[in-house]
């Protein structure tokens, strides 16, 4: 075989060998998907958002409660989150821009994003949950607000930095204080980037589990009280999961399904906005 | 003879070490455009940015000298934001603000602390109609700003400066951006200005500066060559560089 | 009027200001928090021995962290074997050969991995997975391997497909959106003129990858491949359902094991005296700075290379 022709055999089996690991790729995200929805829709039906855990044997139950406490959770967990993420953003984008520490900041929160959500949890417990006596909603919430914050920071921060310095002069000049530029030009220029930013954050932390375990702890009654222990759909996956009954793994199944097809939803629609916004350039 | 409403006086500045404007004093005549034109980077932009402190926005600045403006010092001044109510800027590039043709002239106001909204409404016309533009959009004075042209945006963000009723207008090469025909409608508006404000403005076109101001400076690095009467600059210098550069003789 | 404006401003300016150092705050309080609360099992094990012993006795009041650290990076390894070639195929698929009108789709799809939850995973794997690996993939495995000396030591052991293997497998798969989408996007910034220069002189496709758009972009891949790295070391979820919880420190790939993370989702709320709750400390303790350690140097990494 000559030369040309074996570098372009080689050439070929290395390209054939990409496509091979992109079908991988797909392959895994096809089988995850596909086993989930189709295992889980079978659970899917009115008893699982209506009715509150049924004790081990006995059919009907459901995990109402877990649904309402993961909304309260993450709800408070939003309400802490997002402002101070904004704020923080904007600080680095902002009033901080081009100082040292601010490039410290933003690589912290960086860091911070992909850090492991279990060591928040213990944090947590130790600030929260020791102090107050109990686990308790209002600690789960911090913890997915912790998780929050850096994400929406450094989208915050990454967005308001795309909207042209040249338009912050022009209010300048006509006498705007920063305050006004920021809020009446960047915000509004900012929207759609911060509105995702804050939808993809949002997402991502409504299903952490890790977090959770040691913080808002599980709870098999339904409770409206964040000073309680609460379940959440997570850790109640987790646990009916590990547990050893059929129903149990009947309702896990349900509400994984429940779960992806949340994140799909939402990270679809996020996609979506983005490329709505900036695909046409 | 004419009233000078803005008095330079040994201006010099620079970026952190960088000495960029050297020991410039000139008159800004009061309702006349006043052109300053120069090669590229020679610090047209960096002068005009003195006069309402922009430069302020950015740490390791520093002015030395006076820029004198009614019987104060503007490099001394503390409150930018009342100073900078009374100089306006248009830019190189149009920079509509994200809201509605309407409240973007109408944003200067709301700064003022202008409330009614009758009055709000007068003014944004007549602004409107100053900037000779409001044929054009007063059917559409809630469409977003960013769906004009950018010649119209070029005329809205100018009534956005005039609603305020600025002292004078510094513009940087506000036609830069622009094609021949939005050029010359802001050309003329730019003509027509100096009968309610003043114009200061740098270009890179001599051929505008001649076209539209009454008095022209020369700058070259960071020096102001020369200074006189519009005419003059382009038909009789005195200065063997201004002559090279208007004659296009230069380098 | 103006004094307001001003007023308005220092507020709005030191909230902001405070919202920033609310991300250093919670680092540095973290640091002290889990120092604190480890010191105890710091003082009684010390750091050496800790790291070092797989003894790990709740009754005997006995705590060794080297079966949880082991875990956890064999566990990480073992991804990053998985998901780096793949990655990188992906990568090199999406850049170079992928249709254009498909690259977008495409992309989307595998970052769509990195959307899906770990608890997802973790019931995938237990279900869905382990059952796959222990009646298919690892008897097969023993079959080819159990034969060879020295390699057959990984895969000894009755196949559950609760162990170390499946674990590093579902670990890849978390971590191939990461590391590709890096990959992806540094590929790209590779200069249009240095790809044709390959081609003018007359390279195949895959010659000027390797010899062209690899070493352009190493550096780049290499900080995704950390900051993978990272997330694979403090992942919980994904692995608490398939990888058991053992202290004890085998050699077998097909043997249930703990990380530091699984630990701690098992052991945490059981813990019930201080130096086994401080042991748990020093265990997170010892996971936040590796991460830590990991995502600092990726981050380091990208600096570098936008200069
Ligand atoms: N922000 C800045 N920092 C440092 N140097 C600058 C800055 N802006 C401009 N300069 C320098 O100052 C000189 C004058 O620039 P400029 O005023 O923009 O010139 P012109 O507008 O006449 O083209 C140039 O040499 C330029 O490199
Ligand atoms: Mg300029």
């Amino acid at each position: 075989m000559n030369l040309v022709k074996k570098r372009k055999v080689k050439n070929i089996i290395a390209l054939s060998v990409s496509v091979f690991a992109a079908i991988i790729g797909l392959f895994w995200l096809v089988f995850i998907l596909s086993s989930v929805l189709v295992k889980g829709i079978s659970s899917i039906n009115l008893s699982l958002f209506l009715n509150d855990p049924a004790p081990p044997g006995i059919p009907g139950g459901g995990l109402r409660c877990a649904f309402v406490g993961q909304a309260i959770i993450t709800v408070i967990a939003t309400v802490i989150g997002v402002p101070i993420g904004i704020f923080g953003g904007t600080f680095l984008a902002e009033y901080g821009r081009n100082k040292k520490y601010t490039a410290v900041i933003s690589s912290l929160a960086d860091m911070m994003t992909s850090f492991p959500s279990i060591v928040v949890g213990v944090f947590v417990y130790t600030i929260m949950v020791r102090p107050m006596g109990h686990f308790n909603g209002y600690a789960g919430a911090v913890a997915l607000a912790i998780i929050m914050i850096p994400i929406i920071v450094r989208t915050t921060e990454e967005t308001l930095k795309l909207i042209p310095w040249e338009v912050r002069e022009a209010a300048f000049a006509l006498g705007a204080p920063y305050y006004k530029v920021i809020k009446d030009i960047v915000y509004r220029s900012a929207i759609t980037g911060l509105f995702t930013g804050i939808l993809l954050a949002v997402a991502r932390v409504a299903v952490e589990t890790a977090p959770l375990l040691f913080t808002s702890f599980n709870n098999s009654f339904l409770t409206l009280n964040p000073n309680q222990p609460m379940p959440s759909l997570t850790v109640t996956i987790y646990q009916y999961a590990m547990g050893p009954y059929k129903e149990w793994h009947k309702l896990a199944w349900g509400a994984s399904f429940v779960i992806v097809l949340f994140v799909l939803v939402l990270s679809i629609l996020g996609r979506w906005i983005i490329s709505k916004r900036y695909g046409s350039e | 003879m004419n009233e000078i409403l803005i008095e330079v006086r040994n201006l010099s500045f620079y970026y952190g070490e960088n000495r960029v404007l050297k020991d410039i004093s000139m008159g800004v005549s009061k309702n006349m455009v006043t052109a300053l034109i120069g090669p590229s980077g020679c610090g047209k932009t960096t002068f005009l940015r003195c006069f309402n402190r922009m430069h302020d926005l950015y740490k390791g600045n520093r002015y030395e000298g006076e820029i004198i403006y009614n019987g104060e010092n503007i490099l001394r001044a503390h409150d930018l934001i009342k100073l900078r109510s009374k100089i306006g800027m248009v830019f190189q590039r149009p920079t509509p603000f994200p809201m509605s043709i309407f409240d973007n002239v109408a944003y200067g106001l709301k700064l003022k602390g202008i409330k009614k909204r009758s009055e709000i409404e007068a003014i944004v016309e007549k602004s409107l109609m100053e900037a000779a533009l409001w044929d054009e959009v007063k059917d559409k004075l809630n469409s977003p700003a960013t769906s004009l042209s950018g010649g119209q945006q070029q005329r809205l963000v100018i009534a956005r400066t005039l609603a305020v009723e600025p002292d004078i207008i510094l513009f940087d090469e506000p036609t830069s951006a622009l094609d021949p025909i939005a050029t010359s409608k802001i050309e003329d508006l730019i003509k027509h200005l100096k009968d309610i404000t003043t114009v200061l403005i740098v270009t890179h076109n001599m051929q505008q500066a001649a076209r539209i101001s009454e008095y022209t400076a020369f700058m070259f690095r960071g020096e102001l060559i020369e200074f006189d009467k519009t005419e003059n600059i382009f038909t009789n210098p005195k200065e063997e560089l201004t002559e090279k550069y208007i004659t296009g003789r230069f380098g | 009027m103006e004094n307001k404006f001003y007023a308005k401003d220092g507020l709005f300016k030191s909230l902001s200001f405070i919202s920033a150092l609310v991300i250093v705050l919670i680092c540095i309080a973290m640091f002290t928090v889990l120092f604190i609360f480890s010191y105890p099992a710091i003082k009684q094990f010390g750091v050496i021995h800790f790291i070092l012993s797989d003894a790990w006795n709740p009754v005997k009041k006995i705590f060794g962290g080297a079966g949880a650290i082991y875990g956890t990076i064999v566990t990480t390894v073992l991804s990053l074997i998985f998901a780096i070639p793949t990655s990188l195929g992906i990568a090199v698929f999406i850049t170079q050969i992928c249709p254009h009108s498909l690259k977008k789709y495409f992309s989307n799809a595998i970052e769509l991995l990195a959307s899906i939850p770990s608890i997802i995973y973790g019931m995938w794997g237990l279900f869905t997975l382990a059952p796959i690996m222990r009646n298919y993939i690892e008897p097969f495995l023993q079959k080819v391997f159990l034969p060879i000396p020295v390699i057959k030591y990984l895969f000894q052991g009755t196949p559950l497909g609760i162990d170390l293997l499946t674990s590093g497998l579902i670990l890849s798969i978390m971590i191939i959106p990461f590391i590709s989408s890096i990959a992806r996007d540094t590929f790209e910034l590779v200069p249009k003129e240095l790809k044709e220069s390959a081609y003018a002189m007359g390279a195949t496709k895959w010659e000027m990858i390797k010899d062209v758009i690899f070493p352009y972009s190493k550096v780049g891949v290499l900080s995704g491949i950390i900051i993978a790295t990272g997330r694979a070391l403090g992942e919980t979820m994904a692995v608490a359902f398939v990888l058991g919880n053992d202290h004890n420190i085998h050699l077998s790939l097909l043997k249930s094991s703990t990380t530091i993370s699984v630990t701690l989702a098992n052991e945490f709320t059981e813990a019930d005296f201080r130096l086994y709750l401080s042991s748990l400390f020093y265990l997170a303790f010892i996971l936040f700075i590796m991460s830590f350690t990991a995502l600092g140097l990726a981050k380091f990494l990208l600096k570098r290379i936008k200069k």
